[in-house]
């Protein structure tokens, strides 16, 4: 995916281009003509969401999203903008590293069970709508899944497949934090195409071979420097309105040097572990397999499922858990995830979407715990 | 332009496909600890296979689960102290068994226990780092076990005594919760001829046991000659035990780099992805099971890490 970052470098000297409003359903079009499987933002369950994508009234077309820690409401925007929002329950994890996928399939054979590969056959994807922060996450779990110790072969396979149509950010949840975590607001890399929604069309960058060729024949002009500057005014207005910060000066130390911590204490009590955080976060990855008997032929399949470090049972082992408290359980995600993510990935593995704290259900935020550890370190 | 879907770079293998093998035989060692001799169902896939001391394999039992066990001991071997060889001639004759020594404990080991010889059941591995014995050439090597832990420090055993002129001396001191229960008893003699020295403590005493009764560290604390200049500690055991051991040999003189345990975590992809086996910065599968002791020292003690 290195390849993917040098590219867009290479085609960011390129002056942006423009497609109006009118003519972007041809750009879907195109997309499923070339066999993608398009998948965008849609309303699912009164939150925005991303499902299969034909036409571009099933986008949240005049819908925003009210996020702040434990809460999301939709409402009804008045200038019908068509991404006029930031980012939902769902993120591209659940294409790239499916909740439930067959990892292998036992099949009797004499008096022994032979494993075989289950093919995955699902299209290639095209994400239209990814968000900075969303092409980080992607991007750091591209090094949990694809680095020289172990390849995945589902991720694998449908990441290089994939098609990333990046979305700019034109406003800002309380709950962003991209600003800190160095991922957002603007798309600067990891992208095959990039738009900037304005009133009547999109600019449009493009960052790879791969997105040059999909546009190659649509109705696509270059943008003239009056829609440049307006697209530009829209990212900015992006930046101003995140409010919230992360400090992450030395955070892998302030963290792990902070173990007893008198503040795990105090998040224990609040913490529900639902595992809503760890379910909704682009980045997390820990999963669980386990057989699945089938009822008719006797074949088992091993199904791999999404987990989390908030299940009592994710640290079993023979008769016992290791992390017996909620206590033990929230120390290990947010370490995890902003300390020894680094160690493990070189990376942090927070992008700052603020997902974990719009959905967990009593409004914990992972920015105040890490506040409060900082002010008073043990 | 449908070039644009497909991709030319080849697919990773499946991890998760795990081979057939067979058990050749069983070795029931003490109460609700059996050694599983196994070979590979293919000739070739057994003929090829190799470990190192330390390392561990995933058994599966279809539609019961995957478990890691260490391998406790395998391969041929040419001359040096043998192996137990419980198995017939003619079993020998089919090519190497890779021994996995296993304490009933859970659904995988409960069904495991009642697979009887001749049983299959699938095997992927070996995963995670080994015993790193070429460092300790010259040394006083001490190993410090604790129950069923033994079993991961065995194929290390056979190892240092094949081997025993490269070093200084090589001690075992080993605690178990009874008499009955200490592991590998009967190989005790050959390991003493060959050169080790050993040393046993027990919780708890029975009929006839005249030797010492409490912890291992008491051990450690009595031990000598010691020269913690040139002393390497390996340990396995429960964690409450590795962390006694610990502070034993620390308070002795050993620093945290002349000293490796195996730690214990549940692993279930055992290819560093599946995160279940954290320990800090640490997965277990991946950059252990073997670990020096400076790279988790400070989460050792912490308590639901």
């Amino acid at each position: 995916m290195a390849d993917q970052a040098a590219t867009c470098e290479a085609f960011a000297a390129e002056l942006p281009r423009w497609i109006a409003k009118g003519d972007f359903q041809s750009l879907i079009d195109r997309l499923w003509e070339l066999g993608y499987r398009v998948i965008g933002p849609t309303i699912i369950q009164s939150a925005i969401g991303y499902d299969e994508l034909r036409r571009v009234d099933e986008l949240p077309r005049g819908w925003t999203e009210q996020q702040s820690a434990g809460s999301y409401r939709l409402v009804q925007r008045s200038d019908g903008a068509w991404f006029g929002f930031n980012v939902g329950p769902h993120s591209w994890k659940r294409y790239l590293f499916p909740p439930q996928s067959v990892v292998a399939r036992a099949e009797r054979q004499g008096d022994w069970w032979q494993l075989h590969d289950v093919p995955d056959d699902e299209p290639a994807f095209a994400f239209l709508g990814v968000r900075a922060c969303e092409l980080a996450a992607i991007a750091i779990q591209d090094r949990v899944f694809l680095n020289e110790h172990h390849t995945d072969p589902t991720y694998q396979r449908r990441r290089e497949r994939a098609l990333l149509i990046a979305v700019n950010c034109t406003q800002a949840a309380p709950t962003c934090f991209c600003t800190s975590m160095g991922t957002g607001p603007q798309c600067s890399a990891g992208f095959d195409l990039a738009i900037t929604e304005t009133a009547d069309g999109f600019t449009l960058e493009v960052g790879s071979e791969r997105g040059a060729a999909v546009i190659e024949g649509l109705p696509i002009r270059q943008a003239t420097a009056d829609e440049s500057a307006v697209a530009e005014t829209e990212r900015a207005r992006a930046e101003e309105q995140i409010s919230k910060r992360l400090d992450t000066t030395d955070i892998r130390n302030l963290l792990l040097g902070n173990l007893d911590h008198a503040r795990w204490d105090d998040v224990a009590r609040r913490c529900l572990s639902c595992t809503n955080c760890t379910l909704v976060c682009p980045t997390c990855f820990c999963h669980s397999v386990t057989d699945v008997t089938a009822l008719d032929d006797g074949s088992i399949d091993r199904v791999r499922q999404w987990d989390s470090c908030f299940n009592a049972q994710f640290s079993y082992i023979h008769g016992g858990v290791i992390r017996a408290d909620v206590r033990a359980r929230y120390r290990q995600w947010l370490t995890h995830k902003l300390a020894s993510w680094i160690d493990q990935f070189e990376t942090s593995g927070c992008v700052g979407c603020g997902r974990c704290i719009t959905w967990c259900p009593v409004g914990i935020d992972l920015t105040e715990e890490v506040a409060a550890i900082r002010e008073v370190p043990s | 332009m449908s070039s644009a879907v497909t991709s030319g770079v080849a697919i990773a293998a499946n991890p998760w496909l795990a081979q057939p093998a067979r058990i050749a035989a069983i070795t029931q060692e003490v109460a609700g600890v059996a050694t599983y001799h196994l070979r590979f169902v293919d000739p070739e896939v057994n003929a090829a296979y190799r470990f190192r001391a330390g390392q561990f394999n995933m058994i599966y039992l279809p539609g019961v689960g995957e478990v890691a066990i260490g391998v406790s001991t395998g391969g041929v071997r040419t001359g040096g102290v043998a192996g137990p060889t419980p198995r017939t001639d003619a079993a020998a004759a089919e090519g190497p068994t890779w021994d996995h020594t296993v304490r009933v404990a859970g659904q995988v080991t409960t069904a495991l226990s009642r697979l009887g010889a001749g049983g299959t059941l699938g095997l992927r591995g070996p995963y995670g780092s080994v015993w790193p014995l070429d460092e300790f050439v010259g040394k006083d090597v001490l190993l410090v076990a604790g129950g069923t832990g033994l079993a991961s420090l065995r194929s290390a055993i056979y190892e240092l005594l094949n081997n025993r002129d490269r070093y200084a001396s090589v001690r075992l001191l080993y605690g178990a919760r009874s008499p009955d229960t200490l592991l590998y008893a009967s190989e005790y003699p050959a390991w003493i001829d060959a050169g080790m020295e050993i040393q046993t403590t027990v919780d708890r005493a029975a009929a006839g046991w005249t030797g010492p009764v409490g912890v291992v560290p008491q051990l450690q604390s009595r031990l000598r000659p010691w020269a913690p200049e040139r002393t390497a500690m390996i340990c396995c055991g429960p964690e409450v035990m590795i962390r006694f051991a610990v502070r034993a040999a620390l308070v002795r003189g050993l620093n945290e780099r002349q000293i490796w345990v195996s730690m214990e975590r549940n692993m279930q992809c055992a290819v560093g992805l599946c995160g279940h086996c954290q320990l800090g910065p640490q997965m277990i599968c991946k950059t252990g099971p073997v670990v020096r002791l400076d790279a988790i020292e400070p989460y050792l003690a912490v308590e639901g890490l």
